[in-house]
């Protein structure tokens, strides 16, 4: 490769010091390494690696269509002797893991890091996990940065152990490296020859007698990863005059730390699997008590305690969520019997929730709007921004477990359903990325088992939730560039589904949308039902003339509010007795014309007409109706 | 701060709702920070801040920083870019801290749906609680100057007096991040940087103690 080519000049130049995320920091070292690939689908907190890494040059970078994929793509290149790189987040490796325990008995030529990023406190996943499990379970070293600059310097590391030792390694990240920004001395790029792949059955062929062969090397390797635990720069103590309470921890928990406890002794685990026990204990002799900062399992506590080392952990702090000052410093202080510090000195002032919404002019809305309106439906839901159909004002869906689950779901909610609810519908969302992540699968099950579900496949052409990303269904790779479209249609036939079952629906055509989903969930056999507008927030989505209400027509009657767009807002409410004696709640409304893009979701639930463009207020106008 | 070189870090949290342009306005102060030779650490939760929910960020800087997070209690300033936002983080403030916000209201559709009421008097409320409180109507700037976009601007230049360094560093990493992004948006930031700075003093004024 020419070296001219592989520095462009927007490049800062060697040991700049930039603001970077933790993200940026590993973008830059997987590039600074020398990778030649790199594989990754969104998921928060890791999503900006990649679309960071797609911007450098002389490197091969891809949105996969699943982790598994791209941890697959990631060890062929590095069978071929290239370092290679793949990100995820930590749900990611669920789906990845089955390349991850048998690629631990091949192991790699050229270098292979895995960028596992830990939602730790939930802010945009449906669990927490502690994929630091991950290289005790496969057998693989693991790191584990601190901040943005370690992120950087252990990405390089991560790449050297990998080579030295010829196995994929862990690059353990949480929310708190990922998202937070800090200056970062960077280099410059260097690229390794690359060796080529060699044929060699014995080692890349895995049936059981070779792989036999190789687990004893896997677990002599362990031993070997051990030793350099222990002598790894990585790993270091730090004295402290405060010997009461010596900390060992390993991660953001470190800095949570050193801030709390400025006089403690400290030791930090940048290498965290295999553990350096000799070190540790040597450290642990040195002070009167130890206690374990781990976020968020008690894994090195298990582990010193196992090796007959005696610590406190999670005795005295949380088993999930961030770790903070403000959680550690009253913990000691309790441990220690001292007087606690005060909690924070001024209370918090109640005020309403503000959970996130679905956009303005959102194609999402109508169908969930429509789904509001259907009765005796269960719905089957899945992972992405369509998500929030659970709460108000949809409330519809019912469940949502993990990437593809709602077709899986969907097909058990049908098998095994009550006597009572015999004429149940069962319906499945989910998103295009979702479905081609894993749902496509589920969907073969239900046709090939012939069950009883409407799949509604919401083709928004994004990854939506993670910021807009592209994928098979957008016609665009990582870079923007045109590639192949998955053609939704022909793919749902192709696994089986009736022609006549398959529809294809404008997601803003709400009477359509209806008796679509009302015929096709009487209707007992497989059939999916495609919305196709683009999510708001991408470029293939053009904005359309805004809408205002007239204020005079609008009758109080609150319908359009039902639709849950952002831009509709409540202008006055009032109660009103009715002839019949009932009472009616009222909500007058208007249109934040500024937001409003034009969809024209809320024109139909208006009874009155009051909802018109926004220039032809002037003008008398008769909106026609469609139903 | 006012009390310049008391505190060995600097705490601000600038909170609001998604797409207000909390991140990038904290993104700016940080890079004030850092021209002044200050480590620095920002981050915040932005999982699904697309989405209309929640944003906080938190900003800390000073000669050596180490956890990114600010703690309740410790903030030298909340800068509240949505009135009830200013309220919801206005326990993250230390004592005698100061609560720099947006009066500008964002309903949600939770609270247009009836679930849930809008505070009546969020300024208020804070003040009630015994908090230094400047208010000011940033999104009513923002709208006058032309764009709400502006109102992240404004609100740095509300801020912009409130900080351990001289208001022209912060104006000067705003017009630069324009200059090589958007030039034609130099002028009409400088305006806007220029008018929350003026509305935040003239705020200020009017809320002193008799």
């Amino acid at each position: 490769m020419s070296t001219a080519a592989s520095v462009s000049t927007r490049r800062p130049a060697a040991a700049s010091r930039l603001l970077m995320s933790g993200n940026e920091a590993v973008a830059r070292a997987v590039w600074e390494a020398g990778a030649r690939v790199a594989a990754a689908y969104p998921g928060t907190p890791s999503t900006e690696i990649l679309e960071a890494l797609a911007t450098y040059p002389d490197i091969y970078s891809e949105w996969s269509v699943n982790e598994k994929v791209s941890l697959e793509v990631a060890l062929g290149a590095a069978m071929a002797g290239s370092r290679s790189f793949c990100a995820m987040k930590h749900v990611g490796m669920n789906v990845a893991s089955d390349a991850l325990m048998t690629m631990t008995l091949t192991g790699v030529v050229g270098g292979l890091v895995i960028a596992i990023a830990d939602d730790v406190g939930l802010s945009s996943s449906q669990n927490e996990q502690d994929s630091r499990f991950w290289g005790r379970f496969a057998h693989v070293p693991l790191l584990e940065p601190a901040d943005s600059q370690e992120a950087h310097a252990f990405t390089l590391a991560a790449f050297a152990l990998s080579e030295r030792f010829e196995v994929p390694v862990i690059l353990r990240l949480t929310t708190r490296i990922c998202h937070v920004k800090g200056l970062v001395t960077v280099g410059e790029r260097s690229e390794p020859a690359v060796a080529g792949f060699r044929k060699d059955v014995g080692r890349w062929v895995m049936v059981p007698s070779a792989a036999g062969r190789r687990l004893p090397l896997m677990f002599e390797r362990e031993r070997n990863l051990r030793s350099a635990a222990e002598t790894s720069e990585l790993n270091f103590a730090e004295t402290g005059s405060d010997r009461r309470v010596g900390f060992i921890t390993s991660g953001p928990a470190y800095m949570h730390v050193r801030e709390s406890f400025p006089a403690a002794p400290v030791f930090k685990l940048g290498f965290s699997y295999p553990l350096p026990f000799d070190r540790l204990r040597a450290f642990a002799e040195q002070c009167e008590r130890i206690v374990v900062v781990e976020e968020v399992e008690p894994l090195i506590e298990s582990e010193l305690k196992a090796q007959g080392i005696a610590v406190a952990g999670k005795d005295i702090l949380p088993l999930s969520g961030e770790l903070s000052p403000q959680i550690l410093k009253p913990a000691i202080a309790r441990l220690l019997g001292e007087p606690e510090p005060p909690a924070a000195p001024t209370p918090a002032l109640p005020v309403f929730p503000r959970p996130p919404t679905m956009c303005v002019a959102c194609p999402h809305l109508g169908v969930y709007y429509t789904l509001s309106q259907l009765r005796n439906v269960t719905i089957s839901g899945d992972i992405g921004c369509y998500t929030l159909g659970f709460g108000q004002p949809w409330n519809a869906l019912d469940a949502c477990i993990s990437m593809g689950a709602s077709m899986g779901m969907a097909l058990g909610l049908d098998k095994g359903r009550s006597d009572a609810e015999k004429g149940q519908k069962i319906v499945a969302v989910i998103g295009d990325s979702t479905f081609l992540h894993m749902g496509m699968q589920g969907l073969l099950d239900i046709v090939y088992n012939r069950g009883n579900v409407t799949v509604l496949l919401l083709d928004n052409r994004a990854v939506g939730m993670t910021g807009g990303q592209d994928n098979p269904g957008s016609g665009r790779d990582i870079h923007g560039e045109d590639a192949p479209r998955v053609d939704f249609v022909r793919l749902v036939k192709a696994l089986g589904v009736r022609d006549e079952r398959v529809h294809l629906v404008n997601a803003y055509e709400l009477p359509v949308l209806l008796r679509t989903l009302r015929e096709e969930t009487k209707i007992p056999e497989p059939s999916v039902i495609i919305t196709s507008q683009p999510c708001v927030l991408i470029k293939d989505y053009h904005a359309l003339k805004p809408y205002t209400v007239i204020e005079d027509k609008c009758t109080g009657c609150g319908n359009c509010v039902d639709v849950g767009c952002p831009a509709i807002h409540v202008t006055r409410r009032d109660r009103v007795r009715k002839a019949s004696g009932r009472e009616v709640d009222l909500a007058f409304v208007r249109i934040e014309s500024a937001a409003c893009t034009g969809c024209g979701l809320c024109l139909k639930p208006c009874a009155p007409d009051a909802i018109v463009h926004v220039d032809t207020l002037a003008m008398p106008i008769k909106i026609v109706k469609t139903s | 701060m006012s009390e310049e070189g008391h505190f060995a870090t600097t705490n601000i949290l600038v909170v609001g709702t998604g797409g207000q342009g909390v991140m990038t306005a904290t993104e700016i102060l940080a890079e004030a920070a850092i021209a002044l030779g200050h480590d620095v650490k920002k981050t915040e939760v932005a999982g699904m801040a697309q989405r209309g929910g929640v944003v906080s960020s938190h900003l800390r800087f000073g000669r050596k920083v180490l956890s990114p997070q600010v703690t309740p209690g410790s903030a030298d300033v909340v800068l509240g870019f949505e009135a009830a936002e200013a309220m919801r983080w206005r326990h993250m403030l230390r004592p005698g801290g100061l609560v720099l916000m947006n009066s500008g209201r964002l309903v949600p559709p939770i609270v247009e749906l009836g679930l849930y009421a809008y505070p009546a008097d969020p300024v208020g409320e804070i003040r009630a609680a015994g908090t230094h409180v400047v208010s000011f109507d940033a999104s009513a700037i923002a709208l006058e100057l032309g764009d709400i976009r502006l109102g992240n601007t404004v609100m740095l230049g509300a801020i912009s007096d409130h900080l351990p360094f001289p208001a022209e560093v912060l104006e000067r990493c705003i017009l630069q991040r324009f200059a090589s992004k958007k030039p034609a948006l130099v002028e009409l930031n400088r305006k806007a940087f220029a008018a929350g700075r003026q509305a935040a003093e003239e705020a200020e004024k009017a809320a002193a103690p008799a």
